[in-house]
């Protein structure tokens, strides 16, 4: 059988995350939802899992941290032992006050990139990425939740057509894959 | 959550759906700049090149054409600079602090603000660069591997501690500033028809399609991102206030230092932030969306911080005399009566008078005094950093050397320069950028705009006045439907008292005919479904509703069961009495 893709579309986002309450309740699996703005409370319904960036930014983060104090300890202290205004750079804890900011500066700077390219990445949303949403209104004020009869065969077509036409949806659309 | 307290003041104003926020803000974009823009940025370009010009002059000749002498050796120009970095913090307090503390009204504020930021924080780094001399051995800041040895910056200094803040401080608040620009660029390239502009903005939207994942990942990233961008904001002019303080000058070398410039850098960048967007909402027609509130609310960031400033200033002065050192009471003694104490008390006016004006409420919701003391501040925080930086130098430890500064045509030129290139860099991005987050600001339309707060979305009465909602399938909306009857309505009451309140209530404001019925809706609260409830109880002429006091008030709340206290706290009886002499 041909996988159909079923597009339900909303003029609103509450009605869209009505639907696809009542949607899921009878089993069907939504398989993507295309909004102008987040939905609050949409991701648990459709089952989208919480995302791990905030983990990945605190490794960054920590990278960034562990790399500053080695860079700082080779530079200040193994490398050249500065002099400066008769205060040498004895060892990397007695110095470690002036070290702080530049620690704390780069820290937040691979915390902040590295979770920012590694969101780029991940959304594959890259410079010259084509655009996959299915109507144009969806940047604008549509909302559409994308319905796959693949992954809905205890539904038939035409029955999953008319669970989705009783709720509040202003358009529909299919496509044929 | 689609309810916030009726109090509140409506964000979001007029009836505004989500299509009218998208065509509202691509507009400008959309169609053809008005004249004054091309008048405008044509001014600006000029006075850029002049100040390019000044700088490869400056470049080409040394900074012997500065004004610098023997013992100001530093004066305009890092005046400039720490202006330039204390105008940029705004920008990433709006976006961030204000996101972690929930504050909606920085929606209308920040994508702006931010631009003001990256462009603001250019400006500041080419002042350190050209002050190099060399500049085009600028990159010896970094501590990079080199022909001389074993020669590395020196990361004790706090010179270079500001070339890791104000470039970790740039990098991440245009990567803040790119990341919810990125939905944006997606709608307008969505909109566009003409080919190539609809391939540039596919370019700059990195094919964004608004997926739920997507959605899910750019709420946690820009969370995290402005968690950590909070403490950045105040690390950054801490360290800049550590290029002072951690030296030994009188006058500079106090532990007020780090707080003061914070304060001081977010009052003059709010201050920055209300003279653009004064301007960019009249000229762009967005005033639904940054109104007197908004302008409200910066002002008393305004206040509070111009307030914690003032209280620096005095502690100086304070501190310098309890501290018994003759050097550090010279030098304040000095600031406010020596030769340039007319730029002390220039400062001392804008910084710390004018913000206390704040605290009449009619002046800080007023557009027209608002952007008057917007400019004073800046002017005032330019006067800050002069102050500190050229009357702690110019009478030092040896008289012998005592000198007075005058800036040369090149000063000038180079910080009049900087803002003709910062206006060319903003006026490009308030045609081309969309200048509000339109995703955002549609987050907020069902729980702060105008239409829902009243009772009514835009279109089908989404909420009616008495919570009801126009589709079946509400599990999602019944508690807060439920809630909002909770909050809203007042006791329930039996027909006779109904009957009876309604006629009381015609009584003392008088009988109408609905054949001669005014447009209720015109009174500010009152909306379509407002309108029918008041119509049903008989009132349909502003001379009714005119004569309304408390006690009728009352009487209203009781039979229309919703927003107990609106009509009083909108003063509907003075609106009447205006609109039926209109």
């Amino acid at each position: 059988m041909a996988d159909k893709i079923i597009y339900a579309m909303y003029d609103d986002d509450d009605k869209l995350l009505d639907g696809a309450r009542m949607l899921v309740s009878k089993g069907i699996h939504v398989n993507e939802v295309f909004s102008p703005m987040p939905i609050h409370g949409l991701d648990d319904v459709i089952g989208v899992r919480h995302t791990r960036l905030g983990i990945a930014s605190f490794l960054y983060g920590l990278t960034g941290l562990m790399l500053a104090t080695l860079g700082m300890k080779y530079f200040m202290i193994d490398d050249w032992m500065m002099n400066i205004g008769g205060k040498p750079s004895f060892s990397y804890l007695e110095n470690l006050p002036a070290f702080i900011p530049i620690t704390f500066e780069f820290t937040v700077l691979c915390a902040a990139h590295g979770m920012a390219i590694t969101y780029l990445l991940r959304n594959k949303t890259l410079p010259g990425m084509p655009a996959s949403n299915p109507d144009p209104r969806t940047t604008d004020d549509m909302f559409v939740m994308e319905i796959r009869t693949a992954e809905n065969t205890k539904y038939s077509a035409d029955e999953l057509q008319s669970m989705v036409k009783s709720t509040a949806i202003v358009e529909l659309d299919e496509k044929t894959v | 959550m689609h309810k916030e307290s009726a109090i509140r003041e409506p964000l979001i104003l007029g009836d505004k759906t989500f299509k009218q926020i998208t065509d509202d803000v691509c507009r400008p974009i959309e169609n053809q700049a008005p004249r004054g823009w091309y008048i405008l940025i044509t001014i600006a370009t000029v006075i850029a090149l002049y100040g390019v010009g000044c700088i490869l002059y400056l470049i080409g000749e040394g900074i012997g054409t500065w004004g610098l002498n023997n013992a100001v050796d530093w004066a305009w120009d890092i005046t400039n600079f720490v202006w330039w970095v204390g105008i940029g913090h705004a920008g990433t307090l709006i976006s961030a602090v204000l996101l972690l503390f929930r504050q909606k009204w920085r929606m209308a504020v920040n994508r702006s603000a931010e631009a003001m930021t990256i462009f603001a924080v250019i400006m500041a780094a080419i002042f350190p660069g050209i002050h190099m001399g060399r500049i085009w051995v600028s990159y010896w800041v970094l501590p990079l591997p080199n022909q001389f040895g074993s020669l590395w910056v020196n990361f004790n200094s706090p010179l270079l501690w500001d070339v890791f803040a104000i470039s970790t401080y740039f990098s991440v608040s245009l990567v803040f500033w790119y990341i919810g620009l990125i939905p944006d660029f997606a709608t307008i390239r969505d909109r566009m028809t003409k080919p190539l502009t609809k391939k540039i903005y596919g370019l700059l939207s990195f094919g964004w399609s608004g997926r739920a994942k997507h959605w899910n990942r750019f709420e946690i990233v820009s969370l995290v991102l402005a968690g950590i961008a909070t403490p950045l904001v105040f690390s950054v002019h801490s360290i800049v206030s550590f290029d002072f303080a951690t030296s030994v000058i009188p006058g500079w070398h106090t532990t007020i230092f780090p707080p003061y410039f914070v304060a001081g850098a977010v009052f003059s960048g709010f201050a920055m932030v209300q003279t653009l967007m004064l301007i960019v909402r009249k000229v762009m027609h967005l005033e639904a969306y940054i109104h007197t509130k908004h302008i409200e609310y910066m002002n008393i960031v305004i206040m509070v911080t111009g307030s914690i400033v003032g209280v620096a200033y005095l502690t100086e002065l304070f501190m310098a005399w309890y501290s018994g050192v003759e050097y550090e009471s010279y030098a304040f003694l000095n600031r406010a009566t020596g030769p340039m104490a007319w730029a002390y008390w220039v400062m001392m006016t804008c910084n710390v008078i004018s913000p206390q004006l704040m605290w009449v409420k009619k002046w800080r919701r007023s557009l027209t005094f608002t952007f008057i003391l917007s400019i004073v501040v800046n002017i005032g925080m330019w006067f800050e950093r002069f102050v500190i930086i050229v009357t702690s130098l110019y009478r030092g430890h040896m008289p012998a050397s005592w000198a007075y500064f005058y800036p040369t045509w090149v000063d000038v030129g180079v910080f009049v320069g900087t803002i003709g290139i910062f206006t060319v860099l903003y006026l490009l991005y308030a045609r081309y950028f969309p200048v509000l987050a339109i995703s955002e600001v549609k987050t907020i339309l069902k729980s702060s705009g105008e239409n829902y707060k009243d009772g009514f979305g835009a279109g089908e009465g989404y909420y009616g006045a008495d919570g009801s909602h126009g589709h079946d399938h509400h599990e999602s909306h019944d508690e807060v439907v439920e809630n909002t009857k909770h909050e809203e309505t007042v006791a329930e009451l039996s027909e006779e008292e109904i009957a009876k309140n309604k006629s009381t209530l015609l009584d003392r404001i008088g009988t109408a005919e609905a054949s001669e019925a005014d447009d209720l809706k015109q009174i500010s609260g009152v909306g379509p479904v407002l309108e029918k409830t008041l119509n049903s109880i008989g009132i349909f002429k502003f001379e009714q509703v005119s004569k309304m006091t408390s006690e009728e008030y009352n009487l209203l709340d009781s039979l229309t069961k919703s927003f107990p206290g609106r009509a009083e706290r909108d003063n509907w009886a003075a609106q009447a009495t205006e609109l039926m002499t209109k």
